[in-house]
Parts: structure tokens; C-alpha cells; sequence
């Protein structure tokens, strides 16, 4: 890595400034960020959403979003000025020399076209290759990036791969001129953590094997931390700071780095463990299926007063089914759920009020949770009205009592809008609409997965406290095993619609495992720069073992 | 007149037409507040145009008696007068004021017109939104009575009902809202089905709110810019069909002044080079895109683009 340093520079950004429109002005996105990055080198961009990471990464190609300008600053890319290159100029660079890989594969890929069409697309076009041999280069890289049957995997279409492989092939793409420098935007922030760690360990080895430079745009420090030779920090446009990847996770220099740091240590104290008390919800051998398939299989799992059950799955393993089928949404084709002992009725449509009031849910996308035309007024006091018929003067009470328990202020929000708040403001909206209820349940839907680590932190925190003054139950369906290990009492792991395994948070994460907790919990990236070369190395080292034997 | 002239003459109109549009948005923005205030103050001087002609045809409309020099069926001269004081736009084929027409007209022609997109607009939504966010089998009844009619072409549709039902101005307005209220229909149904897959509907659904809350209150304000938009778009199409049918004899009937059957009844004097019976035509033309003007500025803001 540290020869990196030794290779001739490669692009030299300067005093970047970059503004956005919004309400007729323009505001500084970017407020004076210098960067340099040699040849072959990884540089991780770190920072929260609005940090402005995306758009200095987008500003390497000296290309802005709509709505956006460079306002000032340099930008050379090996000897060219960027900011002042022709757009036929920097047309020829784009996609040649300069390859972005955007956070979605899904939706940067055209559907109506193969994986190999869109690969030689850009070769075929700069007249670096001719068409025939753009397919037969594309067939090779596919093979290095690991892709399964890599002779055929680019005659299908994007909707026929997985997600995993679709962002390995948006970086073969990228990768086909071999061009000099690779923007990589948040690749593996949509993926499960066990089909990032193959796209990661791809991309590291094609980005060492062709000495391209790389800019790794991430909000995951853990993740940066494998891929980057230097990491640097980016709060509100401004640089915090920057550093060596090893130097920078030992010793960070400020407070706000500190900080980030800081977050993966939350943990609250194991609540004690039940006594012989009635569930509030208990799921008894509940099998759900949409058509034929079924996707929750004889699934058993008890929620007590005042815990937290984590219920932790990749994507597709029936996490959210089960939050379906408790609220009424999905009925089971066999088994039944308990509300304190009562059966409660299969379908939502049948369930009394009061029913329905005690079992409330908070939404991953506060965006769509929440309706966009209503004021937080009525978003919040809706349920109050309905369920507990607060009117008039009680109901705003009611109300702004619900934004303070939020730590919002009432008489900022109460008229707001939910497009006048931020991520983590609306999150906490959804949460005073699922207390306004006065729920003795609530299911947490990813909660915390869209937001920031800071933001997200003072979630968890606001949820723990909320649990203690109201006596609730949480249901806490996430991916996330760090949000896990912080907040829940017991975790129940799915895999596939069946319940792998299930206990208190310390016997879970206490070896020994089944092997696909095992399997989830090595998956989570640590903040350690060795981690992803170590755990590779054992994976190797087992499929060698299972081979030899 | 030679073809530059021509040019110029189009080009200061134009022109007009803007500067028009430009000093109407100083006026607006100066009187109004808050809200309204910020929309105008960002909208096109296209836009600007546009409800500067609408305002002026709505006021025309309805101070009609108090600004028409005549009576609307006064037989006031010889027929086919040509353009000259008192008669400053000459009469028509039985020697009525054809100013005083035009200004009746707007009354007749927009008010109709008004009136049936509003109804095509209250029962299409309705039903729309309602078949989006009930589904199942109410939608599918919905959605196939509403292929049916739309499988019969618009024109034929209303001349049979027309001739059947007769040709008062309650027919007309019921035949084409009915018409309309199918592409309203599909319209509301296509957005609201956008909307009802969202979570917050879902947890409305959770709470245990009834139908109509969910209609009204969670899906209808989230529909409400492109519905909005699709109602000026409309309405220029129910216009042009109340025109069109009054030019072949079966919409507005005489001795009603409305502007597609004055193009009919003065059709020959095109034949002598007399621009009159353009008139009319041309005061369609212009609702028209002004009309338009509007909605595209309203489609623009409903689809959240900045530029």
C-alpha cells in the first residue's frame, strides 16, 4: 500500500467549491476541499449523508449533478484541466479514463439491454476494442471478478442476475477500458452483508490488479477501512481530516472522527429475563406464504413486557413476513399469533380497535411512512383522535406532549410538514405516531438503515428510553448485527423462512454458533484494515479443507 | 403582404404576448401574499400569459351583458356588414353584432364547457380513486365499463346520444362529462395506484381507517397536482368537443351565440377573403394555449423538476 505514495500523482483537486440550487439561491455543497491521488492508489471518502461526498466524488470527472456548479478551485487529471477541457474533451475521458460505479446496479444498469451489450457499449464507442473482442475481454473480467459461469452470465439480462453479482458486473463495466480511475459510490450499501464481502473482495483485487486509483465513496467506516490506502473524513463540504487508513483508525486526530468512532460502542444493560409472565406477542408455529411459495415456515417466537427481540435475516429469509403476519397484513396459512394470551384474528380488517391500537409499527423509509400533504399536527394526533377519542384542546396536548417525548419542539414542529424535517427528524415523527396509540407492541422495521450512524444512534437511544418509561415490547426486525449487539435482550436469526436459531443476545453472540449465525456474524466488517484478507484467507483455507477431505 | 412583414407581425405579437405575461406577473406578485406570492414569482412568463387570457375571458364572460354593446339575438343591420363603426366587427349571417356575439360567446362556450369538465372531473376522480384503493373486483368492474366506453370513438359516442336523447344543453353537458369521466377515471386510477402501495396507506389501513378518510384525506391530497394539471388539459379537449359538435349542428343550439357554431353559420364569407368567421375560431385557439400555457407550468411543479 505505502508504495502507492511513490507512483506519479494522478488527480490533483484544489480549493473545491461546488453550490446547489434550492429556493432560487445558490448554497455551497462543497466549501474548499483539497485532494490529491496518486496512481494506483484507494482514496475512501468517509462522512454522513449532505457531507457532500458524492458530489466531490462526482466533481473528479469535473461533472455536477443538475442543479449543481463548480463555483471555484482546480481540477487536473494527469495533466489535463478538467475545468477548463471541452465537453468533447471530456466526453473522450469519461467512461475511457475515468469510470463512476453508482450505489444502485439495479438502476444504473438498462433493463432492456444484456450485461454484455452495456459492457462493450462504452469500448466499442471510445473505438478502443471492436465489438467481438469487447465480448471476449468482458467474458474475462467477469471471470476475475468471480462471477459464477462467466462465459454466459453477460448474455442475460440485468433482472436475471442477483444483486450482487449485478454491482460486480457494473464494475466490470467500469472496469473496461481500463481506465485510470474508478469512482465507486456507496457499491455495496444496498447488499446484504454476506454477498458484500464478495463484491469487496472483487473489487479490491481488480483495483490492485490493474493499479487503477480508486475514489471509495462509503458512510461505512468498517468497510472503508478494507478497501482504502487513506481515508478522509468529509462534515458539512469541509474536510475534517485525513490520514493513512491504519494511522487513521488508531489514532484519529478530532472530536467529529472520534465521534464516528465512537458509535459501534452503544450497548445498554441485559434487561432481566422474564418470569413465568404471558407474552405480549407470541407467534406459535406460524407458516405464511405468498401464492405458492411458502416464505415463513412453522415459526415460534415469544415477545415479552419491556424486551427487545431482535429479529436479524438477509434479505428474502422472512423477516418482514413476519412483521406481515403479526400486524394483520399477510394471514397465516397455519398457526396463530397471541396478543396476551388471546388469539388475535387472522386478518387486520377483523381486528377490534383496541386491538389494532396495541400493536403499532415504525416504517424504514420515514419518507413513505409518513404522508407528505399532512402536518405533524395531525400526522401525530390521528391515531390519539381515533383510538383514544382526544378532540380540541386535549388532542393538541396530547400532541405536543408526544413531540416533546420525541425531543422535538412543539412549537417549531407541531405545522411542519414532513418534508420540512430531516431523516432522523422523521423517524422520530414515526415513532410519536406509533406511541400516540399507546401500543403495549411495536414492531421497528429496519428503523435505523436508511439514517445516518449518529442519527441512528440517537434513534436507539430514543427507542430504549421509550421502552422503560411505557413498558413496551419492541420487535426490532434489522440486518444490522452492530444495532443488535446495542439494543436487543433476545435475538431470533432467519434464514430462508425458517428460524435458525433463537436466545438471549449473550448466548447468540457467544460461539458456538449454527453455522449461518456464524456465518452472518464473520460477515460484519470490523474496523480493522486486515479483516477482509483474514477472513478470506479462512474461507480459502475451509473450502480447501472440505475439498481435500 | 410579403413574407417579412408577415414574419414581423408574428414576431410583435409575440412579443406582446409576452411582455403582456411579463407585466401581468409584476402586478400579481405586487398584490399578492405568502404562498401564491412565491409561485408567481417563479412561474414562466408563458404561464404568466396564459392566466392573464383566462383571467380576461372569465371577466368577459361574466360582465357580458354589462360590456356587450347589443342584445345577444338583437338583429341590429343588414346581414354580412362589414368591419365599421357601430358595428366595429361587422354582423353575421342574419345581421346580429358579431362583437357582441364573441362576448356572449365566452359566456355560452367557457361556462359549458366549465361545467362539464367539472362533472367529469368530480365523478372520474371519485371513482377513480376509489377503484384504486378498494381493488379487487369493484376495480375490475370499474376498469372494464370504463374500456367499454372508451372502445366507442368520442365523436360517435356523442352524435348517437345526441340524436337520441335530443339536443338540449343538459344532454350535452351529461354526454361528454360522461366521455370525459372515462379518461379522468384512468388518470385518478394510474396516480392513486402509485400512492396506495405506499407505507403510509398501509399504516392508515393498520389504524383502521374507513374508505372515505383514506380516499380524501391520505390518498386524494397526494393526487391532487397532476389531477390538477389533467383538469386544464381537459378542459381545452371538452371545449373543442362542445365546438366541434356545435359546428356540425348538434351541440350548442341556435339562437345561442357560442363560438362553434358562429364559425358554421359564417363559413361563406371565407370564400370572399373576410377574415369574421375566423374570429370566433381564433378565440378558441387562444384559450387553448393559454390554457396549456398554465398546465405545463403546473405539471412542471407537480413533477418537482428544478431546472
Amino acid at each position: 500500500m505505502a508504495e502507492n505514495a511513490t507512483q506519479p500523482v494522478l488527480l490533483t483537486m484544489r480549493d473545491i467549491r461546488i453550490e446547489g440550487r434550492s429556493d432560487e439561491a445558490w448554497t455551497e455543497i462543497v466549501k474548499g476541499v483539497d485532494l490529491t491521488l496518486h496512481r494506483g492508489e484507494v482514496l475512501g471518502l468517509i462522512g454522513e449523508s449532505g457531507a457532500g461526498k458524492s458530489t466531490l466524488g462526482l466533481a473528479a470527472m469535473g461533472f455536477t449533478r443538475d442543479g449543481c456548479r463548480i463555483s471555484g478551485g482546480d481540477i487536473h487529471f494527469d495533466g489535463i484541466d478538467l475545468r477548463k477541457a471541452s465537453a468533447e474533451k471530456r466526453r473522450r475521458l469519461m467512461g475511457k479514463r475515468i469510470a463512476y460505479v453508482a450505489q444502485s446496479a439495479a438502476a444504473s444498469f438498462n433493463p432492456a439491454h444484456r450485461l454484455i451489450d452495456q459492457y462493450a457499449e462504452v469500448p466499442v464507442q471510445h473505438g478502443v476494442m471492436a465489438r467481438a473482442e469487447a465480448e471476449r475481454d468482458a467474458i474475462e473480467l467477469y471471470g476475475r471478478l468471480r462471477l459464477p459461469n462467466p462465459g454466459d452470465i453477460g448474455f442475460r439480462y440485468p433482472h436475471q442476475v442477483s444483486g450482487g453479482q449485478l454491482q460486480r458486473a457494473m464494475t466490470a463495466t467500469a472496469m473496461s477500458c481500463r481506465p485510470d480511475l474508478i469512482i465507486f459510490d456507496e457499491p455495496t450499501t444496498a447488499l446484504d452483508v454476506t454477498t458484500q464481502i464478495e463484491v469487496l473482495a472483487a473489487i479490491r483485487d481488480i483495483v490492485t490488479q490493474f493499479n487503477t486509483a480508486a475514489i471509495y465513496i462509503s458512510h461505512d467506516l468498517a468497510v472503508v477501512a478494507q478497501m482504502a490506502d487513506r481515508i478522509k473524513v468529509l462534515l458539512r463540504g469541509r474536510e475534517v481530516e485525513e490520514a493513512e487508513t491504519r494511522q487513521m483508525l488508531a489514532a484519529p486526530k478530532e472530536s467529529y472522527t472520534k465521534s464516528l468512532w465512537a458509535v459501534r460502542s452503544l450497548a445498554r444493560p441485559a434487561q432481566p429475563t422474564p418470569d413465568k409472565a404471558v407474552p405480549v406477542i407470541s407467534m406459535q408455529g406460524v407458516t405464511a406464504s405468498y401464492g405458492a411459495a411458502d416464505v415463513l415456515k412453522q415459526v415460534s417466537f415469544d415477545v415479552h413486557k419491556r424486551r427487545t427481540v431482535a429479529v436479524v435475516g438477509e434479505s428474502g429469509s422472512g423477516k418482514s413476513t413476519a412483521a406481515r403476519v403479526i400486524t394483520g397484513l399477510l394471514p397465516p396459512r397455519e398457526g396463530q399469533v397471541l396478543f396476551d394470551g388471546q388469539p388475535l384474528p387472522r386478518d387486520y380488517r377483523k381486528r377490534s380497535r383496541d386491538q389494532a391500537r396495541q400493536v403499532q409499527m415504525i416504517y424504514q423509509m420515514a419518507d413513505t411512512a409518513l404522508n407528505p400533504k399532512l402536518r405533524l399536527r395531525e400526522l401525530i394526533g390521528r391515531p390519539a383522535e381515533m383510538y383514544l377519542g382526544l378532540k380540541g384542546r386535549a388532542l393538541e396536548d396530547r400532541v405536543k406532549n408526544l413531540l416533546d417525548l420525541i425531543e422535538l419542539d412543539p412549537a417549531t414542529f407541531i405545522d411542519r410538514l414532513p418534508s420540512e424535517l430531516s431523516g432522523g427528524q422523521k423517524q422520530r415523527v414515526g415513532i410519536a405516531r406509533a406511541l400516540a396509540a399507546e401500543p403495549r407492541f411495536i414492531i421497528c422495521d429496519e428503523v435505523t438503515s436508511a439514517l445516518d450512524q449518529l442519527v441512528a444512534e440517537g434513534i436507539l437511544k430514543l427507542l430504549d428510553r421509550l421502552q422503560q418509561e411505557f413498558d413496551l415490547a419492541y420487535m426490532f426486525i434489522t440486518h444490522d448485527l452492530a444495532t443488535v449487539r446495542a439494543i436487543a435482550d433476545e435475538v431470533v436469526v432467519m434464514q430462508n423462512g425458517n428460524v435458525v436459531e433463537a436466545g438471549n443476545r449473550d448466548r447468540i453472540f457467544v460461539p458456538p454458533h449454527a453455522p449461518y449465525t456464524e456465518l452472518l456474524l464473520s460477515s460484519v466488517p470490523e474496523m480493522d484494515p486486515d479483516w477482509l484478507t483474514r477472513l478470506l484467507a479462512e474461507h480459502k483455507a475451509k473450502s480447501e479443507g472440505a475439498s481435500g477431505a | 403582404m410579403s413574407v417579412l412583414p408577415r414574419f414581423l407581425f408574428i414576431a410583435l405579437t409575440v412579443a406582446a404576448a409576452l411582455a403582456a405575461g411579463w407585466v401581468f406577473r409584476r402586478i400579481a406578485v405586487a398584490v399578492t401574499r405568502g404562498e401564491l406570492r412565491k409561485a408567481l414569482r417563479t412561474a414562466p412568463v408563458t404561464a404568466c400569459f396564459g392566466i392573464l387570457v383566462i383571467a380576461l375571458y372569465v371577466a368577459v364572460a361574466m360582465a357580458a351583458p354589462l360590456i356587450a354593446p347589443y342584445g345577444e339575438n338583437e338583429v341590429v343591420g343588414d346581414q354580412f356588414m362589414p368591419w365599421a363603426a357601430p358595428h366595429l366587427l361587422g354582423t353575421d349571417n342574419l345581421g346580429r353584432d358579431m362583437l357582441t356575439r364573441l362576448i356572449y360567446g365566452a359566456r355560452n362556450s367557457v361556462g359549458i364547457a366549465f361545467l362539464t369538465t367539472l362533472l367529469a372531473f368530480l365523478a372520474g376522480s371519485f371513482l377513480g380513486l376509489l377503484a384504486a384503493t378498494v381493488g379487487g373486483w369493484l376495480d375490475q368492474v370499474l376498469s372494464r365499463m370504463v374500456d367499454i366506453l372508451m372502445a366507442i370513438p368520442a365523436l360517435i359516442f356523442s352524435l348517437l346520444f345526441l340524436t337520441i336523447f335530443g339536443t338540449s344543453v343538459t344532454t350535452l353537458i351529461i354526454v361528454i362529462a360522461v366521455i370525459d369521466t372515462t379518461r379522468v377515471f384512468r388518470l385518478a386510477r394510474s396516480v392513486a395506484q402509485t400512492i396506495v402501495v405506499m407505507d403510509f396507506i398501509e399504516a392508515a389501513r393498520l389504524r383502521g381507517e374507513g374508505l372515505a378518510r383514506l380516499i380524501f384525506r391520505e390518498i386524494l391530497p397526494n393526487a391532487m397536482a397532476p389531477l390538477a394539471a389533467e383538469f386544464g388539459l381537459r378542459f381545452c379537449f371538452v371545449f373543442l368537443a362542445i365546438s366541434a359538435l356545435s359546428f356540425l349542428g348538434l351541440g350548442i343550439q341556435p339562437p345561442t351565440a357560442d363560438w362553434g357554431s358562429m364559425v358554421r353559420e359564417n363559413a361563406e364569407l371565407i370564400t370572399f377573403g373576410d377574415i369574421t368567421p375566423l374570429l370566433p375560431a381564433g378565440a378558441i385557439a387562444l384559450l387553448t394555449v393559454a390554457v396549456n400555457f398554465v398546465v405545463d407550468w403546473m405539471l412542471h411543479r407537480a413533477s418537482g423538476l428544478k431546472e
